[in-house]
């Protein structure tokens, strides 16, 4: 185990706090914007450069860890309540950290383009990545919850402040329906930390890890609140699977992001969807299959009919969200929007993958199922899941910085005022072109990686499922060609004539690293795979 | 031992007697001795909760020990084991009156809050250019009469300092609040108040009687001997005594649990006089019905006394409704709070409502008081510990939260000269601290985690599922169970309503266009005001992302209080 502390303060401690400090010393800086900037940057860089280190300390200790986490810290936090400060990060978490790590420096860059309240604005993406890390660092509910919400205030201000035209609908939107969603998380987690002293531990609890031991083995005949304990999981886990489903999103509870995203500013939009929606993912496999493999599988039936479980509900919400999302944007006439759509529409993979994991997670834990062939199905959705939420948060920052750099220059969002930009911006068109192809799911680009991997674990699964999602995929290469055709090829928009159209060097040295990355992980994917693989392995094989 | 709660009382007493024999004309001396004043009491309460925070590990181990032991009267040794930095000095031995205080993990953080809300309401009050002199000098008689509450472990004395406490809120009312309606609202205000303590103050007088009657009977005088023996009580101790400890201790022997009270059979002298006593000091904190006078006493008021009296003296009427009647009435808390908890719902709710129907800026907080303090008394209500811990932290986080909406509605009042929030708007452009600061307060409000009102509604509707379960409620044949969770259920409502109000309020004043035309003299802040916000809002955030650093005194602080109500 770790223990050599930064500064007196443990690795993770040090992690959450740092973005947290830079942000107060830009608040404190005289109001010099290309200063602001420049601290902004050289902070959110070593605090990226941080998270790389951690990453790789974490790959390179995995190996010696025997189940459990890596860097865990437990301190007292709450006492009276029993919540504790424990952190600790697996491969998952390990690889979310990366992800955040990266791009937050990178929008901090693209955000050189804003030239009111500066020093707010930086400071609001420094203040969002507490909340980021936070939630992926966090092994106790009430931190977890409170790192989650946490993250809501600065985004919302973000979108308030700094976004388009409609600014104020679309973040009032957004925070009401988070806020929303997560009260019934609110109620959650105080049901599940106070039924822990029902199980055999015998006291209320918070801790994630205790919680994952204990929680579920809580079956018939104990009563909580005068009501069964199955009444009590079900209710818990409506609350945390509809704060979870509205952050991923899933199919119907997506209303808010295509507004959100399309009146963000670049920044806001490429956090937004490059890692906040990563929360809602993480939320599940962290807390929701864990903690509630009964219900997962428990058989319901529509008053009498049918008969399913919320695992296969989720897969289907799934599909109705790739199918549709896909649909969804091949409509769009606004840049953004489409983006937007085109998160809907890859987040539905992710929650297809969970959805396998679930399903098996919950039957090899109440019927023993043992089928290896199963497992490995199921270790493959995870693994492609994960990924997936990587690759995403990737290819959608890159999306989102090249839709707002054509913004940016045009100051219209509108695809049908657009038309063969290629001609004046060769650069920007073929960076395009290379982003669009990555989250088409090209083979050779990192989109391919994770949509292979879930498809081919959720086929045994959810086959009919699984063969109507593929046919999703077919509307995302259709939707995204007609975005590439719309700003790139057709005739030129002779309005755009006296524009600069070709991307700034700024935001080339923006995407740069995105693009690497995609590159690398379509080539070898094996650099982050082989890390997460080992964590889901052990999370769904240790119940064997 | 260094007398630090006397100085903390008897500081700003001479210092506002002297401010008096101060030139009228001299501001820049009367505002730097009442700022000087402010800050040595706000060192002193500051060294006294640090202390406090110091000896918590020891104090715990004591009350767990004392706990175990299971001996007769031990929830009032427990109750006397963690109270710290104690003076007591004869003052009517005759009459059992003494004067005797010391701080417990409950009263701590309310002494640092009370420090807190003194030197912001020294500063705020800086341009008060009429009657500067007298108005600083009734207001440091304000502070230490609200420290004298705090601290009293005396009940007599606890009178005297809480009507200590009313007299000179009139008259800064009366004198310096909005002209339109400070006559009326100073005038409410107290006959409100008054009549609450008067029915408190009678139950106290029965209380001790009754206790009395208690220590010179042969079961009474084994306890009193052996708590005097113990040095729980002072060797002086006469068994008639306004001594919090002694009337602990008759509570704990069952003194007020005789049946066949006032010739009643059924009934017990805790049945009949607990809801006087906790409606009587509950009227202080707001309690529907009796809330009414609240909101216009806070709107007439200026800044400095809305700030003190939203902030603190709201918190006086919990702090004495737990202390006496809940502590020393435990049995009376079981039968009466099953009800009494439908008024803190009405509180909660009904209170966000109609904060979110005004358009006076100042009265948007004004309710929003009444329905953040219902959250206190719902806190006391669910007779847990997690309710309860809730309770006392929301009292600390409200204080400081309602004092800085309190300064940010008075530093836009007096720069804009309206209230009206409708015709104000972008002031975050002007004043982008205050707006800052106001959105810290709000978020602290709709209880957003990583601020202080999370730490404290959190624990609040987990005390009340958890009451859930065994709490009853019998009105003749009628049984009520389980309704605590549903009242969570529907306080949770008056969270939801908070949240649009707070995002209203704040979008109206401080987003969207600014109107140089209405509001020429709308500047930044002066160095005064940024003190003030600074030192309001950072507490919220340091409770809110390291709670831990008042959460286990608070728990301490109820210990005792759990103990004797047997849960």
């Amino acid at each position: 185990m770790f223990t050599v502390p930064i500064l007196g303060i443990d690795y993770l401690t040090f992690l959450i706090l740092a973005p947290g400090l830079a942000g107060l010393l830009l608040l404190l800086l005289p109001n010099n914007d290309n200063l602001l900037r420049a601290v902004a940057l050289a902070a959110s860089t070593a605090i990226g450069a941080y998270a790389v280190f951690l990453f790789y300390a974490y790959v390179g200790q995995a190996g010696n860890l025997n189940g459990g986490y890596l860097f865990e810290v437990s301190y007292p936090w709450f006492s009276p309540i029993g919540a504790n400060w424990h952190l600790g990060i697996d491969g998952i978490s390990a690889a979310m950290i990366l992800l955040t790590g990266i791009l937050v420096p990178l929008s901090v860059l693209v955000s050189f383009e804003i030239h009111e309240g500066v020093k707010m604005h930086m400071a609001l993406l420094l203040f969002f990545e507490i909340g980021l890390f936070g939630v992926f660092a966090s092994l106790d509910l009430v931190i977890f919850f409170l790192f989650y919400e946490l993250s809501l205030v600065p985004i919302f201000f973000l979108i308030k402040e700094w976004g388009g035209a409609n600014r104020q609908y679309a973040s009032t939107k957004f925070f009401l329906y988070s806020m929303g969603g997560t009260l019934g998380m609110l109620l959650a987690t105080q049901l599940i930390g106070w039924s822990m002293s029902l199980t055999e531990l015998g006291v209320p609890s918070f801790d994630i890890v205790q919680i994952t031991q204990y929680f579920p083995a809580l079956r018939e005949g104990q009563t909580l609140l005068g009501q069964p304990v199955e009444v009590i999981k079900a209710l818990a886990f409506t609350g945390f699977f509809i704060a979870f489903c509205i952050k991923v999103p899933v199919w119907p509870f997506h209303t808010w992001l295509p507004d959100a995203h399309s009146e963000a500013p670049t920044a806001g939009s490429m956090l937004l969807a490059g890692v906040m929606l990563k929360l809602g993912a993480y939320g599940f496999l962290r807390l929701v299959i864990p903690f509630f493999p009964d219900v997962w599988v428990r058989p319901l039936s529509f008053f009498g009919v049918g008969n399913f479980n919320a695992a296969t509900i989720f897969a289907v919400l799934a599909m109705l969200g790739i199918v549709l999302g896909a649909f969804a944007a091949f409509a769009q006439t606004d840049i953004k929007r489409l983006v937007a759509y085109s998160s809907v529409n890859h987040m539905g993979f992710v929650a297809l993958g969970l959805a396998v994991t679930a399903y098996w997670y919950g039957r090899s834990y109440t019927e023993g199922v043992t089928n290896p062939e199963l497992l490995q199905s199921a270790i493959i959705a995870t693994n492609g899941a994960v990924m997936q939420m990587f690759n995403h948060g990737l290819s959608s920052a890159g999306m989102f910085l090249l839709a707002g750099a054509i913004y940016h220059k045009t100051h219209t969002r509108d695809l049908t005022q657009y038309g063969g930009f290629w001609v004046k911006a060769p650069i920007y068109g073929a960076i395009f072109i290379f982003t669009s192809m990555a989250s088409l799911g090209l083979p050779g680009l990192n989109g391919f990686i994770g949509e292979f991997l879930v498809v081919r674990g959720a086929f045994s699964v959810f086959t009919w499922i699984t063969v109507i999602s593929m046919l999703g995929l077919l509307f995302t290469g259709a939707y995204i060609l007609k975005g590439i055709r719309a700003v790139l090829h057709g005739p030129f928009n002779m309005h755009w004539k006296d524009y600069d159209l070709e991307i700034d060097r700024r935001e080339l040295i923006a995407i740069a690293p995105l693009m690497v990355l995609m590159l690398v992980t379509g080539l070898v994917p094996n650099w982050i795979l082989t890390t997460i693989n080992e964590s889901v392995t052990r999370m769904l094989s240790g119940l064997l | 031992m260094f007398p630090i709660l006397s100085l903390i009382i008897f500081i700003p007493i001479v210092a506002g007697v002297a401010l008096l024999f101060f030139d009228a004309e001299n501001k820049v001396a009367i505002r730097t001795v009442a700022l000087m004043t402010a800050f040595v009491v706000l060192a002193l309460s500051a060294a006294s909760y640090w202390g406090y925070l110091q000896s918590l590990e020891t104090v715990s181990n004591d009350l767990t020990t004392l706990e175990q032991s299971g001996d007769a009267g031990y929830a009032t040794a427990m109750f006397k084991r963690q109270l710290a930095l104690e003076e007591y000095y004869e003052w009517l031995p005759g009459l059992g009156i003494a004067y005797h205080v010391g701080v417990d993990g409950l009263s701590a953080p309310m002494v640092l809050l009370t420090g807190m809300v003194c030197v912001t309401g020294v500063l705020i009050s800086w341009r008060i250019e009429e009657q500067l002199r007298e108005f600083m000098s009734f207001f440091l008689f304000l502070v230490a009469g609200v420290y004298g509450v705090f601290v009293s472990i005396d009940l007599f004395l606890l009178f005297f300092f809480y009507e200590l406490a009313l007299f000179p809120m009139y008259i800064l009312i009366a004198g310096w609040g909005w002209v339109q309606l400070r006559q009326y609202a100073a005038m409410k205000l107290t006959i409100y108040i008054l009549v609450g303590s008067v029915f408190a103050l009678i139950g106290v007088i029965a209380m001790v009687i009754v206790a009395n009657s208690f220590f010179t009977s042969p079961d009474g005088m084994v306890l009193f001997q052996s708590a005097i023996a113990n040095g729980i009580l002072p060797e002086s101790a006469n068994p008639f005594s306004f001594n919090i400890v002694q009337l602990m201790l008759a509570a704990e022997g069952g003194a007020f649990n005789v049946a066949g009270y006032a010739g009643i059979e059924t009934l017990t002298f805790a049945k009949l006089w607990f809801p006087f006593i906790f409606i009587g000091f509950g009227v202080l904190a707001g309690i529907f019905p009796f809330h009414n006078w609240s909101p216009d006493g806070h709107v007439a008021a200026p800044t400095a006394v809305s700030m003190i009296h939203a902030g603190v003296l709201m918190k006086l009427g919990a702090f004495a409704a737990l202390r006496v009647g809940v502590q020393l009435l435990p049995s009376g808390a079981h039968v009466h709070l099953p009800w009494i908890i439908f008024l803190t719902l009405i509180n909660v709710v009904l209170g966000a409502f109609i904060a979110f129907r005004q358009r006076d800026f100042k009265y948007v907080i004004g309710f929003s008081s009444v329905s953040h303090m219902g959250l206190v008394s719902m806190g006391w209500a669910s007779m847990n510990m997690l309710g309860m811990v809730g309770a006392g932290m929301q009292m600390f986080s409200h204080g400081a939260m309602t004092a800085l909406f309190f300064g940010c509605v008075g530093m836009v009042y007096d720069r804009a000269h309206t209230r009206d929030i409708p015709s104000l708007g972008g002031f975050i452009q002007k004043m982008p601290l205050v707006g800052l600061a106001f959105i810290v307060g709000g978020l602290t409000s709709m209880g957003m985690p990583g601020f202080s009102g999370f730490i404290a509604e959190y624990p609040i509707f987990m005390g009340l599922f958890q009451a859930s379960e065994t709490i009853t409620l019998t009105i003749g044949s009628f049984t009520l169970s389980n309704y605590y969770s549903v009242v969570a259920l529907i306080a949770v409502i008056g969270i939801i309503i908070t949240a649009a109000y707070v995002l209203r309020v704040t979008h109206q004043v401080f987003f969207g266009k600014f109107n140089a035309e209405l509001y020429p003299d709308v500047g930044n802040i002066r160095w005064t005001d940024r003190i003030i916000l600074l030192l309001l809002a950072v507490p919220l955030l340091v409770i809110g992302l390291y709670p831990n650093i008042m959460a286990p005194m608070v728990e301490i602080g109820l210990r005792p209080v759990l103990a004797i109500l047997g849960g």
